[in-house]
């Protein structure tokens, strides 16, 4: 069973998964990593993007990651409308811990339930040319449909590291956790900042999702899946630090893809539970821990 | 003497279903009536640890499909009568509970509950892969045409669960009331201040997962019988989770008399909308209704209720 093939294969099949795990998890990195917002329902975010990439690929045969992007500041105002309805109703009431994780988890279960209602439980999936092709490096097959994910996933993770380490807004993300009132004395809103990084989280679950059904196919209770991964990872990763979330995703990544190879695919979700219990339970400030 | 109108509620409850379930053929009231207890059960369970201790369990599911595959496990294994599969559900879901008890050592808020929605997952994980109970598609079970002096077989589940549902909730009555009811709400208002009062924090909040998860393993025991047909993801299923925060959360979450208001009407308005409209709309007002409680009336309707008496009481004088 186990030869030097098919082990040199699970390892890049893995990095390419945890590359693009690490796009999936990215907006719940700031979300909950910098905010301290525990949006349970940003996997049903990346499902719903998944869903846009679906209707406007069959509709007009577009790129899905072209979708993915186009749609981001769409996703990103749906970002900004669901903080301001979180903070009207439980940060300013500093309700957020039992009622907010509530609302996220009533939130995630209306998305879910409302992509049943429209498009049913089949599964559906998008066509670009890419689909279907493989490299073949050596002993070694890289299909492109994880491929271009997961270049297309780095990219989007350097893009936002650069965001928040060079400009002035990403700056202020990464204060808005440490030190809110400095950063109100330096001349910026934490509300507005907070508002704006949620709104970053959402969008960047409009290219994730289009990553998603570039991948396979995907249906609506999907994104449960992914709950255990994004937490796994963000936690992993260190909270909020966005080299952690990328080392902690390519890790996911290869031990999901060993387990998948070697186990079969029916035990691939419990590596992503297992290391969040394992983590949560041993090594709560992560691997990477800004504690 | 405040402990007299319960008893008189539960035993006139227990006698008017038994009632029902000896005479009324349609079997319809039955499977609403069963679902509306089991809804019942899970919420009085679930806030004995959300509710009273303060501690979000999304991982429901998980206890109570525990609780329905334990049965299936020893269906298969030696088919004993029902009580001893729901006395075995408590055993083991309770054991569960424990050792989630012992992951608040390390685990607040936030984290405690994400890891009870990862214990959720793994735990149906396991039962796919597990052939023993069927793993992936499924188990059958074959019902016995009928028990005692009940005319269907549904009708004695009913029962069943209507002892069970009351069981619960004197249970519920009992921690809210008691000393311990005032230890796990002092843990949950701040629980680094109970500690330094001398509340035994750890022993109370085993004590309320232990109790929470024998709860929803016994809510989940008889379900094998009551479909026939189990399978991972209908036992684990999530609307199971969800209903268990919304009751409580719709009904108030302070005192054991909220999730029952929730279950009741939350309960009743999903059979109601399952009925006369559909199932995926009857999942969908869940959310809904969920998400509208918590964000206008955080209190639930006890304290809505609550509210509105004491804004009488308030202009009573005044007007007097």
């Amino acid at each position: 069973m186990f030869t030097l093939d098919l082990f040199l294969n699970a390892v890049v099949a893995g990095v390419m998964l945890g590359g693009f795990y690490a796009a999936v998890a990215l907006g719940l990195s700031i979300v909950f990593g910098q905010l301290d917002i525990v949006n349970i329902a940003h996997p049903a975010f990346i499902i719903a993007g998944s869903y846009v990439a679906y209707m406007v690929n069959n509709a007009f045969g577009i790129d899905p990651i072209l979708i993915g992007v186009a749609f981001m500041p769409v996703f990103f105002l749906v970002g900004v409308a669901v903080y301001g309805i979180y903070y009207a109703g439980f940060e300013r009431t500093g309700r957020e811990s039992l009622a907010g994780l509530a609302f996220f988890f009533g939130l995630m279960f209306i998305i879910e339930v409302a992509l049943i209602l429209t498009f049913g439980v089949d599964y559906r999936l998008v066509d670009a040319p890419y689909i279907g092709e493989t490299l073949h490096v050596g002993v070694v097959d890289i299909p492109l449909r994880m491929f271009v994910p997961f270049v297309t996933a780095l990219v989007m993770t350097g893009v936002v590291y650069l965001y928040l380490a060079k400009t002035f807004t990403g700056r202020a993300i990464l204060a808005v956790s440490q030190d809110r009132l400095a950063l109100r004395l330096m001349g910026a809103s934490p509300v507005r900042i907070k508002a704006i990084a949620f709104g970053i989280g959402i969008a960047t679950a409009a290219v994730a999702g289009a990553l998603l059904i570039i991948i396979g196919p995907v249906e609506p209770s999907f994104g449960r899946l992914y709950i255990g991964r994004v937490f796994a990872i963000v936690i992993m990763g260190g909270m909020g630090s966005i080299g952690g979330t990328l080392i902690a995703a390519l890790m996911l990544g290869v031990a999901e893809s060993f387990v998948q190879t070697f186990y079969g695919p029916s035990w691939a979700p419990l590596v992503a539970f297992g290391v969040l219990l394992l983590t949560l339970a041993f090594r709560p400030q992560g691997l990477f821990g800004r504690l | 003497m405040k402990i007299a109108p319960f008893w008189i509620v539960s035993i006139l409850l227990f006698a008017a279903g038994t009632y029902f379930a000896a005479t009324v053929e349609n079997q319809y009231y039955f499977f609403a009536g069963y679902t509306i207890l089991q809804a019942t059960i899970m919420a009085t369970a679930w806030n004995i640890l959300g509710g009273f201790t303060g501690y979000v369990n999304f991982g429901s599911a998980g206890f109570f499909g525990l609780g329905a595959y334990t049965s299936v496990a020893l269906y298969t294994a030696f088919e004993p009568p029902l009580i001893v599969m729901i006395v075995a559900a408590a055993v083991v879901c309770g054991l569960l509970g424990l050792g989630t008890g012992y992951l608040t050592l390390r685990l607040k808020g936030v984290y405690f509950a994400i890891a009870t929605l990862a214990l959720a997952i793994v735990l149906e994980t396991l039962m796919i892969n597990w052939d023993y109970v069927g793993g992936s598609t499924g188990a059958y079970i074959i019902t016995p045409e009928r028990v005692l002096f009940f005319p269907t077989y549904i009708g004695y589940l009913f029962v069943l669960m209507l002892v069970l549902a009351i069981a619960a909730v004197a249970i519920a009555r009992y921690l809210n009331s008691s000393r311990v009811g005032r230890g796990l709400a002092a843990i949950r208002d701040d629980e680094t201040a109970a500690e330094c009062a001398g509340v035994p924090t750890l022993k109370l909040k085993l004590l309320s997962t232990t109790v929470m998860g024998a709860l929803m393993g016994v809510a989940g025991a008889p379900l094998p019988f009551f479909v026939t047909f189990v399978e991972p993801v209908s036992a684990f299923n999530l609307l199971v989770a969800v209903n268990a925060i919304a009751m409580p959360m719709i009904g108030g979450t302070a005192s054991w008399i909220g999730p029952i208001i929730g279950a009741l009407l939350l309960g009743s308005v999903q059979e109601w909308a399952k009925v006369t409209i559909s199932s995926e709309w009857n999942i969908l007002i869940v959310g809904v209704v969920l998400v509208g409680f918590i964000t206008l009336a955080p209190r639930g309707i006890v304290g809505l209720v609550q509210a509105l008496r004491q804004k009488a009481r308030a202009n009573g004088p005044a007007t007097a």
